[in-house]
């Protein structure tokens, strides 16, 4: 008998099911469970009035800083300006749907590729921000590069307001509405990386990024 | 990990006695309570959250079989490769094989304790690979060759200078002591890792059976690291890990960093389903996850399944005055407090830790804590049952309990033989008050004084209160 045999007949057993796998009615039982996923209880803050005021609220607690711009034009006069009260470089690899964007008036060097190791800034869309949390999620695709929002020590993500969302469980239904399944890597990112491992003292600043800036465009 | 429960007492006598351990141990007292404590109370129906979610994990617990297998056919329709280890050996077996397999050199690891449980990292390098733990926790431990003491903070037991000292002899660079720094020191020592592994393994904080998905739940971005650049992935977890839906996992996750750290969400929430997609930059492209069993049936069906609930956030040890004293090393297996007194006798053999489900005060701190709800004071009685109906204790604590079980079947004796028994009592009290030592039971006595009863029992008191009136 395999390994798999032997646990799932051991489960059956001790719970006093017949048989060594689940039966058609078993698995018929958890496929409806599925098909319809339940939410549990929610904070009454995961709803508020303004999603806005509550995302950015979230996002000063874990430490992303915030901008909104009037139109997308505006990104690049608003990522020249981060990076330069942040004291950083005006250089960024970005995800290539901010590649037909006037990089050069702003006066940012933009090269449109994955990250690699000695890169400083990325810039990244995201799929979807959940305010109750202060959270971007970001989907893997190939003109998605997850390493982009990783490797580098700050990063830049532009939230559009229409993809404001209350709670993780919205950013799911969303999903799925909208690409059937997870593609390989859902990555939901909540501020700066972090530890307190040592002493359990924070520090801002353990494997991914020291920055998160996130820029609210329409 | 080598089972050491069997010693606890005298390793527990060794960790009072150090001072170091009991300094770096007060400094964390507290932080995660209150911290903790603070996240709760600003979430408003916590209580209904906990309910919602013991419910939510009994119901998975209850259809195991066809959640696995309903995790196993949904991974592998995405291209995941699903193995099934019985035991640690199995597992290490499969995944060493992956290594060998493939050409793996270097595998990077985030932090698993599965993969403590099995001894991973000791059979990797046995088989020639190198293992880089990147955790910033796990990889102090790695320098300083020791287990982790804290299922989420697995360094709690050292100082930033003990720190300071691993690092100055692994790195060569001058030492330093600021922690921020320290933290920054090990960035880029494990930077070149990260990029040059061909192998990244993981645990998993939940497996989603809906999605095939697994996903960890993290501060520090290397379980990114490790899950995203290597070419392969692979997961390690146990089987009770498995849920119905991403929506459960919403759930859970509200509970999970709040109870472990006060943290309202871990800064990523990492979820990975199969290999990479067609032209991606990054992910694997292979990717392996290894179901592991190694004990956890023996918890199934029987009285003592509401533990498998667990969804390890350390609440329990840290509100626990038994672990707060004495760390976690001296628990003698990779989970410490109150979750590992009740996981550890059953994995390991209850005749290899009987002393861990007596290291309780029972004061219960813990059940409150728990995100889940798991009644773990209930479930550590329910172990001692089991020890004193197996013959596990030892004939004087049996003698005793049997000696006490007979006299208070027989009200006449035992009114006389406790009315002695508190006359003797308040004569052997010294002039404190206080009964320092007691013939034949220095077990008890020899950590601890104990009042001297006034002289008269409850049935004289309450004899004279009904005469009044
Ligand atoms: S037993 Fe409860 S409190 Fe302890 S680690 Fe598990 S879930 Fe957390």
């Amino acid at each position: 008998m395999s390994a798999r045999e032997n646990i799932l007949a051991r489960i059956r057993g001790a719970q006093g099911k017949p048989g060594g796998e689940p039966t058609a009615a078993d698995l018929g039982r958890v496929r409806a469970v599925m098909a319809n996923p339940v939410n549990g209880p929610q904070p009454a803050f995961a709803h508020p009035p303004d999603l806005l005021v509550q995302f950015l609220k979230e996002c000063d607690r874990v430490g992303t800083t915030h901008a909104q711009v009037a139109s997308e034009a505006d990104i690049p006069r608003e990522v020249a300006r981060y990076l330069a009260a942040a004291g950083l470089e005006a250089r960024i690899v970005a995800w290539p749907a901010f590649a037909h964007l006037d990089w050069a008036s702003a006066g940012v060097t933009f090269e449109s590729r994955p990250a690699r190791r000695d890169d400083r800034t990325g810039l990244t869309g995201c799929t979807c921000a959940v305010a109750e949390t202060g959270t971007t999620l970001l989907l893997s695709s190939p003109d998605q590069p997850k390493v982009t929002a990783l490797l580098p020590e700050t990063h830049v993500c532009v939230v559009r307001k229409s993809r404001l969302l209350g709670t993780l469980e919205e950013a799911f239904a969303l999903v799925r509405r909208e690409q059937g399944e997870l593609p390989r890597s859902a990555f939901f990112v909540s501020g700066p990386s972090r530890t307190a491992d040592i002493e359990q003292t924070m520090v801002i600043g353990a494997h991914g990024p020291y920055r998160v800036h996130v820029i609210i465009a329409p | 990990m080598q089972v050491q429960s069997m010693f606890f007492k005298r390793r527990a006598s060794e960790k009072l006695a150090d001072g170091l351990l009991q300094a770096n141990m007060r400094k964390a007292k507290g932080k995660f309570v209150d911290a903790r404590a603070k996240a709760v109370l600003e979430f408003g129906n916590w209580e209904p959250l906990r309910d919602y979610a013991a419910k939510l994990r009994d119901a998975a617990l209850a259809d195991l079989d066809a959640y696995l297998v309903e995790f196993e056919r949904n991974a592998t329709r995405r291209g995941s490769v699903v193995h099934w280890a019985e035991t640690a050996e199995e597992a290490c077996a499969i995944i060493v094989k992956i290594a060998q397999d493939n050409g793996v050199r270097k595998v990077t690891k985030s932090k698993s304790m599965v993969s403590e449980e099995v001894n991973l990292n000791e059979r990797l390098e046995a088989a020639g690979v190198q293992v880089v733990e990147t955790d910033l926790g796990e990889y102090i431990l790695q320098l300083a060759h020791e287990p982790p003491s804290h299922i989420v903070a697995p360094a709690i037991h050292k100082s930033k200078e003990q720190v300071a000292d691993l690092f100055t002899e692994a790195h060569g660079k001058p030492r330093i002591t600021q922690i921020d720094a320290l933290t920054r020191e090990a960035r880029e020592q494990l930077r070149e890792h990260f990029l040059s592994a061909d192998m990244g393994i993981s645990g998993s904080n939940f497996l989603v059976a809906e999605t095939g998905t697994t996903l960890t739940v993290t501060n520090e971005g290397n379980a990114d690291l490790v899950t995203t650049i290597p070419r392969i992935h692979c997961v390690i977890a146990g089987i009770e890990k498995v849920i119905p839906t991403l929506e459960d996992f919403a759930c859970l996750v509200r509970l999970l960093p709040r109870s472990a750290i006060g943290q309202s969400i871990t800064n990523y929430l990492t979820l990975t389903t199969g290999v990479k997609g067609p032209g991606d930059a990054d992910g694997p492209e292979q990717m392996h996850i290894v179901l592991v069993d190694a004990g956890r049936t023996k918890f199934v069906g029987t009285d003592l399944q509401e533990m498998l609930r667990c969804i390890r956030c350390g609440a329990c040890m840290n509100h626990c005055p038994v672990y707060q004293n004495i760390g976690g090393h001296a628990y003698g297996w990779v989970y410490p407090g109150p979750m590992g007194s009740v996981l550890t006798p059953v994995y390991v053999g209850i005749e290899n830790a009987g002393d861990l489900p007596n290291a309780a005060t029972f004061c219960g701190e813990c059940a409150v804590a728990c995100p889940v709800k798991i009644p773990l004071p209930d479930l550590m009685r329910k172990l001692r049952e089991r020890q004193f109906d197996g013959h596990l204790r030892p004939w004087s604590e049996r003698v005793g309990l049997h000696a006490w079980g007979w006299l208070a079947m027989r009200p006449g004796l035992y009114a006389f033989a406790t009315g002695w028994a508190a006359r003797i009592g308040s004569w052997l009290g010294g002039r404190d008050g206080l009964i320092h030592s007691l013939p034949g039971l220095d077990g008890w006595t020899k950590g601890r004084d104990m009042p001297a009863p006034s002289g008269r029992t409850f049935r004289d008191l309450y004899r004279e209160r009904q005469g009044k009136r």
